[in-house]
């Protein structure tokens, strides 16, 4: 099963990504290649068996842990918008998105 | 008595945080020194970012801890973070120009425990983009002294690749800018790097040592760990680096902080090492066979016992590993959107343009192969057959390691099929660096901790690493084995010419 230069664009889209036509060759192609190897992969037999997430669960149980729901922090917003490209009143700005 | 600058960087660790207790050196000499050598070995592009005002004001504070009594085992020691690690006083780019200059507002906590034991950050070191690549080629940062990215150069052939993606993190410690620095594996990122520049690095298990603040590319692999010249050093840095972080990274497992160094004089009379068939087949170079080898025979000497073993998914592991990494990254990567940190695009449409335009300028092609990987594996329809597939083959490696430790205590074989190759040598083939990650991508899948010991030098007289893969939680006995052939050998002391 090859990609096609259509399979190419959608995924783009979904990964917010804006790719020359150049670029969308490439992808392509370096993609197809790469699901060549991959096609092993998908013969193994794996039925019955439960997807192992967090590696050391293959020996011991993993407890998922929640923190408590509490603020912790103290207000650090200003250090954290340090770096934000555009910021006003303490607010990220971005485009207009309702008309 | 004074020592002579010269030998300052000659000395490992645990030498020169001796002779900083003792005051035979400072703290501010000591750093002053390494940022010197930094500077005139910067064309070798290890070093992204130094800040001597943010450096000496650590030293200075380590130097009244020592003259107190009050510093911790790591006092003054002068180290350097992969630019993965996310620091005060200096950017945080992980390689890439969407993170051009960020400065984070808190440290990483492996940055903070290493501070806390009483290291001084020297600086900031080169890496692949987001950690992708096992050559270092991938990174869009400028190295000190450049004004454009430049490639992170092997110091035992400077025409070579020193490996990835902790490239500049080896490349510092095996032309001695810095006795020791912290890298994070991912599919071999310590590994390889040190195996390819001659020096000594390990990955503890998946969990040991807190995520928090290491900037993600693959949640359930990514670990950091310390490479330095010997395996005495890697285990005063994993001492201080591993704990708990409960509160802060939801994978950190409940495991006490341990002294790695205690085990290192262990015997190893009776250990049996586990050879895989698989890391010994056709595609590895006869330098290194030659050389690990050589290193297998040093264990038998030392009372070690060969046992032959098989990993009969080894080939496996290099599509698993690259769906499911890349799944992960796709994930992790979404947070670049030009909203709350890094690039946003100059111009654009509307939001989803500017989210679009902005990824686009800020990523470098491989990190856009693998986010493109990563969405179509997750992506409906494709999920199930690729990414739970791969997470269902992980867990059979996971158990064919089990099977392997059943019959041994340790497994040894190459890091990597070759020695370091030739900076532009795979061009634009990013499957020929897939498939050379196939001897690391097992134990990352499987979340073991593995190393790489110096073990001679093969093709182009390159160095060679013996690849050292434990049981969960067995970095001491890793360490002791380790230590011991180092006791036996003296590869790792030897170092690159024209420094």
């Amino acid at each position: 099963m090859a990609l096609t230069s259509q399979d190419i664009a959608r995924i783009a889209n979904l990964a917010r990504l804006e790719l020359s036509e150049n670029e969308s060759e490439r992808m392509l192609a370096q993609l197809n290649g790469f699901f060549g190897i991959v096609e092993k992969m998908r013969a193994v037999d794996t039925a019955g068996l439960t997807p192992l997430a967090h590696p050391v669960a293959a020996i011991q149980d993993v407890p998922l842990r929640l923190r408590d729901d509490v603020a912790s922090e103290p207000d650090q917003r200003e250090a954290n918008q340090k770096s934000a490209p555009a910021v006003e009143r303490g607010l990220f700005l971005v485009p207009k998105v309702i008309e | 008595m004074s020592m002579t600058s010269t030998a300052l960087h000659d000395l490992g660790v645990a030498q020169l945080a001796q002779a900083l207790r003792e005051r035979r050196v400072s703290a501010v000499e000591a750093a002053q020194h390494f940022l010197a050598r930094a500077q005139a070995h910067q064309n070798l592009g290890a070093y992204v970012a130094v800040n001597a005002d943010a450096t000496l004001a650590q030293a200075r504070a380590q130097d009244a801890a020592i003259a107190a009594g009050t510093a911790g085992p790591l006092a003054g020691v002068p180290i350097a973070h992969k630019d993965i690690f996310v620091t005060r006083g200096f950017p945080s780019t992980a390689g890439s120009k969407m993170l051009a200059g960020y400065q984070s507002p808190f440290d990483a906590t492996v940055v903070t425990r290493l501070a806390d034991a009483g290291a001084v950050t020297l600086g900031k070191l080169n890496c692949d983009e987001f950690a992708m690549g096992s050559a270092n080629e991938n990174s869009a940062v400028a190295p000190v002294g450049f004004e454009a990215p430049a490639p992170v150069r092997n110091p035992w052939d400077t025409d070579r690749i020193p490996g990835g993606s902790s490239g500049g993190s080896a490349v510092a410690v095996a032309a001695r800018l810095a006795p020791a620095v912290t890298g994070t594996d991912t599919g071999g990122s310590i590994r390889q790097p040190a195996s390819f520049c001659g020096i000594t690095g390990i990955k503890p298990t998946y969990g040991r040592a807190s995520r928090y603040g290491m900037i993600a590319f693959a949640s359930s692999l990514d670990q950091a760990g310390p490479m330095a010249r010997s395996a005495e050093d890697c285990a005063l840095l994993l001492s201080a680096m591993c704990g708990p972080d409960p509160d802060r990274d939801s994978t950190s497992l409940d495991m006490p902080a341990e002294d790695f160094g205690r085990t290192l004089n262990d015997s190893l009379d009776g250990l049996r090492i586990g050879i895989p068939a698989e890391f010994f087949g056709e595609g590895l170079a006869p330098g290194v066979r030659a050389a690990v080898d050589a290193a297998l025979k040093e264990y038998e000497k030392l009372g070690a016992k060969l046992v032959p073993i098989s990993l009969p998914r080894t080939e496996l592991s290099i599509p698993v590993y690259y769906i499911i990494a890349p799944a992960e990254a796709s994930s992790n990567l979404s947070r670049f959107d030009g909203v709350k940190f890094g690039h946003r695009a100059k111009d654009y449409a509307d939001l989803v343009d500017m989210y679009k335009k902005t990824r686009s300028q800020g990523f470098g092609d491989e990190v856009k192969r693998r986010i493109m990987i990563g969405t179509y594996v997750l992506s409906h329809g494709y999920y199930d057959a690729y990414y739970l597939q791969a997470q269902k083959i992980r867990r059979m490696i996971a158990d064919d390691f089990q099977a392997a430790f059943r019959q041994c205590d340790l497994i040894a074989g190459p890091v990597a099929p070759t020695v370091a190759w030739k900076l532009g040598e795979h061009g634009s083939d990013p499957l020929a660096d897939y498939l050379a990650d196939i001897f690391t991508l097992p134990a990352s899948l499987a979340g073991l901790p593995g190393m790489s010991v110096p073990a001679g030098f093969g093709e182009g007289g390159m160095p060679v690493g013996l690849q050292l893969i434990g049981n969960y939680f067995g970095e001491g006995r890793l360490l002791n084995a380790a230590h011991r052939l180092q006791q036996a050998t003296d590869f790792h002391l030897r170092q690159p010419g024209g420094l």
